[in-house]
């Protein structure tokens, strides 16, 4: 019984990560209706950005924060410069340059970095103020800080202006211009935020897997699996589904196929999810009259 | 000069010209109609007028030029486009949708108002006001249109089809309300209908298109008691 809770509590702190990249990847997906397969590694390069800062001196939180300004402002700048061009190219166009991205920055960071894996710090107390074997204080850490991030994204879709031109931008670009939206910073804005909140689910994760240019491959892998089992339409629904696939990643580990099918696990729940029910879980099928 | 001023539109949907030099003009408080068969590009007018498709030709609002201005600096200037379809924002309730027409009114108090003012004129919105808005049946979400529009403080308002798709009775009250906010909110309208006798009602100056030209122009009165236009539109 202990064993099952561990590996489902630790399966909630994995899960946290892939929630995050799955909810960055929906909402790319819902702004522009394409995967972006480059999610992954542009939250590496987040995190070596802030590996940096911090072998350059600065404080833990410190580089934390600015790590993720400066991953907002390459988001946004990866859509000005890259997407905004190709806006209406087909989709092979995309799945091509997100590929080119992917390539780019693992390159990018081989060049600046080196492969070789480096250690990053948990900002987490090496000791919880309780006892307990349940849990680890960093992957309890990792629960609170997404947590925290997700109530904040929350907060800022459902109540605020910005939120909803976002959201109304994503969904009906031609009627939110008719308002004065300004669909083009919108995007930029999503992409930003995307960006962020990968920079947040690398610099989380790091400390587990430990940092090297390849380090988010099987994690993305996971991440998408979230997203599609949650639902692409759905941002909430993506979230669930990447804590869902944490706790199943270490459930089906423990019990039933061992570590070295993890992988093969998640490609397993992609293609049967988009087999069986496209949508999702969570997807929803709008309703509307005309 | 006069409040909204078009001089030799032409419009492009790829290399498919829509429009072939439209000149046409609207007086301030006014409203004018522009009547035509399917494809006459009536549409394509009202999409011109925003920014929507590729143009040639100028288009004046106040004194100021439109032409070659992004879509939502244009709407900043008071124009709000009651687009072909409705618009709606599906996924968001009733009031999200009106909060979005709000979008460029910074003051929340104008929004509040705004608010209640639409509500007076469409009560049914306001029973709606929590509910998706892809719910709502098609003379609500035309009701929601036009409310949206409003929301915007606009100054100028153009009309694409309110009357598409709706039950007589609908749209005689829908019309009743255009008229109302004309004349009590002195916004200017710009009306594209296929209804020619309903529209001509409503406006007071009319423009008659065929495939991209101006064939006739004139007041209201005036070409309804036109004999051609009588018999390929009024159909009497």
């Amino acid at each position: 019984m202990d064993q099952f809770l561990q590996q489902t509590l630790s399966g909630l702190a994995n899960g946290a990560i892939y929630a995050s990249l799955a909810l960055a990847v929906v909402m790319i997906y819902q702004a522009i209706d394409h995967f972006n397969f480059a999610q992954g590694e542009m939250a590496m390069f987040s995190t070596f950005i802030a590996w940096q800062l911090i072998a350059w001196g600065a404080p833990y939180w410190v580089a934390f924060l600015v790590c993720l300004a400066i991953s907002f402002i390459g988001g946004m700048a990866i859509e000005r410069i890259i997407f905004a061009p190709i806006h209406d190219a087909p989709a092979l166009s995309h799945v091509v340059v997100f590929i080119a991205l992917t390539l780019i920055f693992n390159a990018m960071a081989g060049f600046t970095w080196e492969f070789t894996i480096k250690e990053f710090p948990s900002p987490f107390p090496a000791e919880l103020p309780f006892k307990t074997t349940l849990i680890g204080p960093h992957e309890l850490g990792i629960v609170g800080i997404t947590l925290i991030m997700l109530g904040l994204i929350y907060v800022f879709f459902r109540f605020t202006p910005v939120g909803l031109a976002m959201r109304a931008a994503a969904a009906s670009p031609d009627s939110a211009l008719l308002v004065g939206i300004s669909v083009k910073k919108m995007l930029g804005l999503g992409w930003g935020l995307a960006a962020a909140i990968g920079a947040v689910a690398g610099m989380m994760i790091a400390p587990v897997v430990f940092l090297e240019p390849n380090m988010m491959l099987g994690i993305l892998l996971y991440g998408f699996a979230g997203a599609v089992v949650g639902g692409l339409t759905s941002p909430g629904g993506a979230v669930v589904g990447g804590f869902l696939m944490g706790v199943l990643e270490n459930l089906a580990g423990a019990y039933v196929i061992g570590s070295e099918l993890k992988l093969t696990f998640a490609l397993v729940v992609i293609v049967t999810v988009l087999l069986f029910r496209p949508a999702g879980l969570f997807g929803r099928v709008v309703v509307q009259r005309v | 000069m006069a409040f909204l001023e078009v001089k030799g539109l032409e419009a492009f949907y790829g290399h498919t010209q829509a429009l072939h030099g439209l000149d046409f003009e609207l007086e301030e408080g006014g409203i004018t109609t522009i009547l035509g068969a399917n494809g006459a590009g009536k549409t394509t007018t009202l999409r011109s007028i925003c920014g929507m498709v590729r143009i040639n030709g100028s288009i004046s609002f106040d004194g100021g030029a439109l032409d070659g201005q992004a879509t939502e600096n244009i709407v900043r200037k008071g124009i709000a486009h009651v687009p072909e379809g409705r618009g709606t924002f599906v996924r968001v309730t009733t009031e999200e949708n009106l909060r979005l027409g709000a979008y460029t009114v910074k003051n929340s108090k104008a929004i509040a108002n705004g608010m209640e003012r639409v509500y007076g004129y469409f009560p049914r919105l306001k029973e709606r006001r929590n509910q998706q808005a892809g719910t709502l049946s098609g003379g609500e979400q035309q009701m929601l249109a036009v409310g949206r529009a409003l929301m915007l403080q606009p100054r100028l308002m153009l009309l694409d089809e309110p009357s598409f798709g709706l039950a007589p009775l609908i749209v005689k009250e829908l019309f009743e309300i255009l008229h109302t906010i004309n004349r009590e909110e002195k916004v200017s309208m710009l009306l594209v209908e296929q209804n020619a006798t309903l529209a001509l009602n409503l406006a007071d100056h009319a423009y008659l298109l065929e495939t991209g030209r101006v064939v006739m122009s004139g007041t209201s009165d005036d070409i309804a008691s036109d004999e051609s236009v009588r018999q390929s539109y009024l159909g009497y």
